[in-house]
């Protein structure tokens, strides 16, 4: 029944009519339960407001006229749909499979996010609250979470970690350009993570009136199924121009994994298409050790952060583990519960590629294909370009090219200062494609 | 019957109120903990809260989470909080609870956390991320074992559901005074009294109101309505000066301020007596 509806979905998106939002699927069930991960674990206070978030949604969900609203956004203020490009140079130097990336970094803002946060801007209009917060770890969902707020008049505060700030200074210009206020958070890690605990607590005292655009599939029941339907948009055209342009669905998915909404989107529409088999990508950072890298489906265990029961990286007493990546956007200790679910049941691989294989991705990617993936992008990039080599040349390999990396730029000259002459170079590429 | 419920059994037969501080376990160390404990126990308190510091409090502001993280910067283990507990709960009349994340409960297990945490001399636990929706398997363990889980209601929550919270709480009902996070504040919302009187009609628990209350007046405007009344950020912010002055100051400011709320508390006794 699930399969005629994502056939369903498909064949209106092919015919031109507008996207749907997917109607319930399996998971998660009434109390946003993947198998045993979910769940709501917040205080009290926010109850009424998720309850209302649920509710909001699930009317939305039917009527057509907020979907034709969001999906004439989409089309018209995005630019979606997203090309589907063959990366020929980047495949003829990996000497194998056929790359493909699915160009999210093409959307207005630079990266999925923004499929995200229109969403659930029409939503918090539909809820009648006036303002908005989100947290952000790279700054893609705050720039994106501040153009829609522009685009609808709404005030927006949005957080980020001290360190996230300076390591994304050009996110933070552009979130202050489109009039949203920027506040640093200066506790604990000083990332994506503190930044999620800050926007909590604002949430805890604003509830009433105000609306928090979650940018990942995580936190409490509905975020993590409504951050995903949004961002099926992704895997809902993939499959679509795969079809189109291939004639056939794709030999193997890639996408990077920090909290999984790039991965979620990607994959959900595939779940059911259980010939392609679908690899997500955590950050791997520096090595293997607690506290060297930001891979909890790779190195954690399940447990609860933010409001939902996921994998995550915790110590024996429950505390949670300092991570790190080069990519802000990736340097997370959890991850959204639906991927805990899909390790589970095997529906998907996920693996962790080192910052220096995601580093050299970037490079590659730049001189190959005259593309700057974002630093997070880059990790599925790393990892996509390691497995082409060992297949076939008729074989596809999709990578979800989640975002642009001009943000990452000045960080990576900081990098490469720091690492000094012994650097290795830039891959040798042959002139002619 | 556990050691809150005889509190609040001796409370009721004497019609006063409890006084309930908390205290974060682990600042700026255990033995001051210790020290805190009795001293509170001398000045009046009824009942102490021992927060279990956390990494990623969302429901705390920035006085107790200043001070979960100066505990866990002093690497500050559940071992060593549970084993200082228990060397201080027998020399101190009032029961013991913690305010603890549902996420260092599962981490432990359900029936060894409790376990544990009943072996150290705690009569129960607050947890505040821990919703009446999720609470079912820790609240079948916590009744087997005689051990209070105390649940929150909010301004937020619905008449209906405050309901169905109070009946699955065991203890008292922790009404959560304002929306938003822990911290004083200047004034307290009116609607509280209307709000608590309320619940009472639905419920014999006792209610406890928390979060913001740190002055004697707002101790005389809420004793009518309360059976006990949760004072943290105050004392926390005055534990907070321990690294920079000496250890004997802070004790005997902190046991003075308590002594002043619990002043103001058996005035508003002496007042309700009269009326009646």
């Amino acid at each position: 029944m699930r399969e005629d509806f994502l056939a369903e979905a498909v064949r209106r998106d092919m015919s031109g009519n507008p996207a749907t939002i997917p109607a319930a699927a399996c998971v998660p069930d009434a109390h946003g339960r993947f198998g045993t991960y979910g769940g709501r674990y917040v205080p009290e206070t926010l109850t009424r407001a998720l309850e209302e978030l649920a509710s909001a949604y699930e009317a939305a969900r039917q009527d057509a006229a907020f979907q034709t609203e969001l999906s004439t956004l989409l089309r018209d203020y995005v630019g979606r749909p997203s090309p589907l490009y063959h990366a020929q140079r980047l495949s003829a130097h990996c000497g194998g499979a056929q790359i493909w990336l699915k160009r999210e970094d093409l959307n207005h803002t630079g990266s999925h996010k923004i499929n995200n946060t229109l969403g659930q801007t029409l939503l918090t209009r539909r809820m009648g609250k006036m303002r908005v917060i989100a947290e952000t770890g790279a700054g893609q969902h705050g720039v994106a979470t501040a153009t829609a707020c522009a685009r609808f008049g709404l005030p927006c505060v949005i957080y980020m970690g001290a360190e996230d700030i300076r390591r994304q200074a050009p996110n933070v210009f552009s979130m202050r350009l489109l009039g949203a206020e920027v506040r640093p958070v200066a506790s604990g890690s000083r990332t994506l993570r503190d930044a999620i605990n800050e926007a909590m607590r604002d949430w805890m005292a604003s509830v009433e009136t105000t609306h928090y655009i979650l940018g990942s599939v995580v936190g409490p029941h509905p975020f993590p199924r409504i951050v995903r339907d949004f961002q099926s948009v992704i895997g809902r055209e993939t499959i679509q121009q795969c079809r189109t342009q291939l004639g056939r669905l794709p030999d193997l998915v890639v996408a990077c994994v920090g909290g999984g909404s790039n991965a979620a989107g990607m994959f959900f529409p595939f779940v059911q298409e259980t010939d392609v088999p679908l690899v997500g990508v955590e950050a791997g950072g520096r090595g293997d050790r607690p506290g060297e890298h930001a891979s909890p489906l790779n190195f954690g265990s399940p447990g609860i952060l933010h409001g939902s029961l996921s994998y995550v990286m915790q110590d024996a007493d429950g505390q949670t583990c300092d991570v790190h990546s080069v990519s802000a956007g990736l340097d997370y200790p959890g991850v959204g519960p639906e991927h805990s679910y899909w390790k589970d049941t095997g529906r998907v691989q996920y693996v962790a590629c080192r910052d220096a294989a995601a580093l050299a991705a970037f490079d590659l990617l730049a001189r190959c294909e005259g593309i700057l993936p974002a630093l997070e992008s880059a990790h599925a990039v790393a990892h996509a370009t390691q497995l082409a080599r060992t297949r076939a040349a008729h074989e596809v390999i999709v990578v979800c090219l989640s975002g642009r990396g001009d943000k990452d730029a000045a960080e990576i000259a900081r990098l490469r200062a720091e690492a000094g002459p012994s650097r290795p170079n830039p891959p040798e590429l042959e002139t002619q494609p | 019957m556990s050691a809150i419920d005889r509190l609040f059994e001796q409370c009721r037969r004497e019609q006063r109120k409890a006084l309930m501080p908390f205290v974060t376990a682990g600042d700026p160390d255990l033995a001051f903990t210790q020290a805190l404990v009795r001293e509170l126990a001398r000045q009046g308190g009824d009942l102490c809260e021992l927060g279990i510091p956390y990494s990623d409090p969302i429901a705390d502001g920035p006085v107790i989470q200043a001070s979960f993280t100066r505990a866990l910067a002093q690497h500050v283990r559940l071992d060593d909080i549970f084993h200082a507990i228990a060397e201080v709960a027998p020399g101190v009349s009032m029961p013991l609870v913690t305010m603890v994340s549902y996420s260092i409960i599962h981490r432990q297990g359900l029936e060894q956390y409790v376990a544990r945490a009943q072996a150290a001399g705690l009569a129960g636990a607050i947890v505040p991320d821990l919703l009446v929706e999720e609470s079912g398997p820790l609240r079948a363990i916590c009744r087997r074992a005689d051990f209070s889980l105390i649940q929150l209601v909010t301004p937020t929550t619905p008449r209906e559901r405050a309901i169905r919270i109070a009946h699955a709480s065991t203890g008292f009902v922790y009404y959560v005074s304002v929306t938003g996070i822990t911290g004083e504040r200047a004034a307290l919302p009116p609607q509280i009294v209307d709000n608590v009187a309320e619940l009472r009609s639905h419920t014999t628990l006792p209610i406890c109101i928390g979060f913001g209350i740190s002055q004697p007046a707002h101790v005389r405007m809420l004793a009518p309505v309360a059976d006990g009344l949760i004072v943290g950020s105050a004392i926390v912010r005055r534990v907070a000066e321990a690294a920079q002055r000496p250890r004997g100051d802070i004790l005997r400011e902190v046991g003075q301020y308590v002594a002043e709320l619990a002043a103001a508390l058996r005035q508003a006794e002496r007042e309700a007596t009269r009326v009646r």
